[in-house]
């Protein structure tokens, strides 16, 4: 197997994209994704059934497109990479069956991968970010992106952290090694952000998904017209830098989301029309506000000088305008990876796979059962 | 030809069957030459594909001389259904091996009425030598039910040679018709059967539909050249989502 720059496929399926990506090292040949989207609209949200549905259908067209697109056929691929968890449970067993097959049928070695670490390595692969191939570590490449002190080894990410926010994930991991060491600092103890957009959304009767709505009708409000909770930030939560409480870089939607609510019915009984870009607005603030103070906060207190931006609530212009502030108030560089790397896809799933094989991780073999709750601190199975 | 056979509509298994072409007046046969199964409805994710692997030893790598592969389509429970169609389809674009599908139903049936029932039948006169093998003593049409959970059954309704009569359906045991029924969806609501006036041969009162039989039930039709269905599953229910409707209010 190249180890260098190994020719890697991958296989994502844990939400409701069925993503087939595939990478040569740090550098994205294809990414081909096929979104079940549309029909979770009238629903409001992503239906678990109906996502799975979709992927059974999707995967073999999705990954016929990739091949012909990366022009590489399955004989020229090094490894398999697929998504084993966090997910859906029933999205995931698509995935990962149609990966092992694909595995047994090739004699390809498999990785089952986390999705949220691939999230990280997603930034690999966006050159823009300074990413740099495998082949330029000896240079030096002090401004890349691929850091590390340990001679420079391929794709190296040295204790960087990551903001995930997405439909189904709010997390803030601080990223040792990509290969070896990731560790959960905070995460959401009920919603995902992004839900939190679609449920209210739907609120002010806004289409689904509710992220692009919301941040649209944000701009034409005040955010400061209402003040809605932020959710885990006050000191009983929070703590102190040498005393944390038990939710310092945690983040709680739910109460907010009830907020809105609330308000939206007190106009309404009160016989006016609830001032909806104001409520999105306001709403919107209070999400991305409690987000990106808790993430700065998280990097300040684990040396962490570069911060990237994961997950399909980066999309979001808000976000972005407010992360871009405070991480540059703090002296941290942001990174955020194009879009269409931060959401869903298999190209992450497969960056992440190449890294594995370039530190010469052993393959998961397949039989691993996958984990619909897999803890970051498990990068592979 | 050489097949292999996939169904994870209860159970999770596999088989590789060779067939026999007719000949000199003697029908075509199918022969299962090595089968892999496990008794749990719950770990086909894990499971399946390294028994598939198992059936075929290094021979994998190489992409084995397989003529054609079936996969059962179910009616069965979503997600494990899935993970034998996913891998199929898998398995059948890589190997470029032209894939089938069959009810899997058919499966049991085709046990029903090619051996067990009448085989291990209580009733039989063991003086009598084993049957012809391929009627159902019983007489009549009979019903094969598997599990849908949920406390319903998938089940279908058969003639005495095995013939599905109607597309299969999704309910509870105690709408079944008064018929013998066979397979662990009777097993599991023997009572209600029983009050329906249906027979619940023992024999068959944990038997679940096996990729072996799936692939013999679909073989010959095979050797002749004839169609099969497409892969796709048959759900019988649609996801339990709902379109929400307008928000409670607290006010």
């Amino acid at each position: 197997m190249n180890r260098t720059e190994p020719l890697i496929l991958g296989i994502e399926s844990s939400c409701d994209e069925t993503g087939v990506g595939i990478v040569r090292g740090t550098q994205l040949l294809v990414n081909a994704v096929s979104s079940s989207m549309e029909e979770h609209v009238r629903f409001g949200g992503v239906i678990p059934e109906i996502a799975s549905r979709a992927h059974l259908d999707a995967m073999v067209p999705t990954l016929r497109a990739a091949l012909k697109e990366a022009d590489v056929t399955l004989a020229d691929i090094d490894a398999i990479a697929v998504t084993s968890g966090p997910g859906l449970a029933g999205a995931l067993m698509v995935g990962v069956c149609a990966a092992k097959a694909l595995a047994v049928a090739t004699g390809k070695p498999l990785y089952a991968i986390n999705h949220l670490v691939a999230h990280v390595g997603a930034a690999l692969l966006d050159e823009s970010l300074g990413a740099v191939s495998p082949g330029d570590l000896t240079a030096g490449n002090d401004g890349g992106l691929v850091v590390g002190n340990d001679g420079g080894r391929p794709g190296r990410f040295e204790n960087i952290g990551a903001l995930l926010v997405s439909g189904g994930h709010t997390e803030i991991l601080r990223v040792g090694s990509i290969a070896e060491d990731v560790e959960l600092l905070g995460s959401t103890i009920d919603d995902a952000a992004g839900e939190a957009f679609d449920k209210v959304a739907r609120l002010l009767g806004l289409n689904y998904p509710g992220g692009p709505a919301i941040d649209a009708l944000a701009r034409t409000g005040n955010a400061l017209a209402i003040k809605f909770p932020r959710g885990l930030s006050v000191p009983k939560y929070m703590g102190t830098p040498a005393e944390p409480g038990p939710h310092r870089y945690d983040f709680s939607f739910s109460g907010l989301k009830t907020a809105v609510a609330r308000c939206v019915e007190r106009f309404e009984a009160e016989g006016q029309q609830p001032p909806v870009a104001d409520i999105a607005a306001g709403f919107q603030e209070a999400v991305l506000d409690v987000i990106t103070a808790k993430a700065v906060l998280a990097c300040r207190e684990n040396g962490i000088s570069t911060l990237l931006l994961g997950g399909g609530v980066a999309a979001n212009s808000r976000l972005r305008e407010l992360a871009q502030q405070r991480t540059r108030a703090a002296g941290i560089r942001l990174l955020v990876p194009r879009l269409s790397l931060c959401t869903d896809n298999g190209a992450m799933v497969a960056a992440l796979g190449a890294q594995l094989v370039m530190r010469g991780v052993r393959p998961s073999g397949i039989a691993f059962v996958p984990d619909s709750s897999m803890p970051v601190s498990s990068i592979s199975l | 030809m050489l097949i292999l056979s996939i169904d994870t509509s209860a159970i999770a298994s596999a088989a590789l069957l060779r067939t026999v072409p007719a000949s000199d007046g003697v029908k075509a046969s199918a022969a299962v030459v090595g089968s892999f199964a496990t008794v749990d409805t719950r770990s086909h994710a894990e499971v399946l594909v390294p028994g598939i692997q198992s059936l075929f030893g290094d021979a994998a790598v190489e992409g084995p001389a397989l003529d054609a592969i079936v996969v059962g389509v179910g009616p069965g429970p979503f997600t494990g259904l899935r993970s034998g169609i996913a891998a199929a389809r898998m398995l059948s674009f890589v190997w470029n091996v032209p894939l089938h599908g069959v009810m899997s139903l058919d499966a049991l049936a085709w046990d029903v009425s090619h051996n067990g029932y009448r085989a291990q039948d209580q009733d039989q006169d063991p003086t009598t030598g084993p049957p012809p093998p391929d009627r159902n003593p019983a007489g009549g049409d009979f019903l094969v039910a598997t599990d849908a959970r949920r406390k319903e059954v998938y089940w279908a309704r058969y003639s005495q040679d095995g013939t599905l009569l109607a597309v299969p359906h999704v309910g509870p045991a105690a709408e079944l018709p008064a018929l013998p029924a066979f397979g662990a969806g009777a097993g599991l609501y023997r009572e209600d059967l029983l009050a329906r006036g249906c027979t619940v041969p023992d024999a068959f009162a944990d038997a679940q539909p096996t990729a072996a039989s799936l692939g013999l039930s679909a073989a010959v039709g095979l050797v002749d050249g004839g169609r099969l269905l497409a892969s796709s599953p048959l759900y019988l229910r649609e996801s339990d989502a709902k379109v929400p409707g307008p928000r409670k209010r607290a006010l």
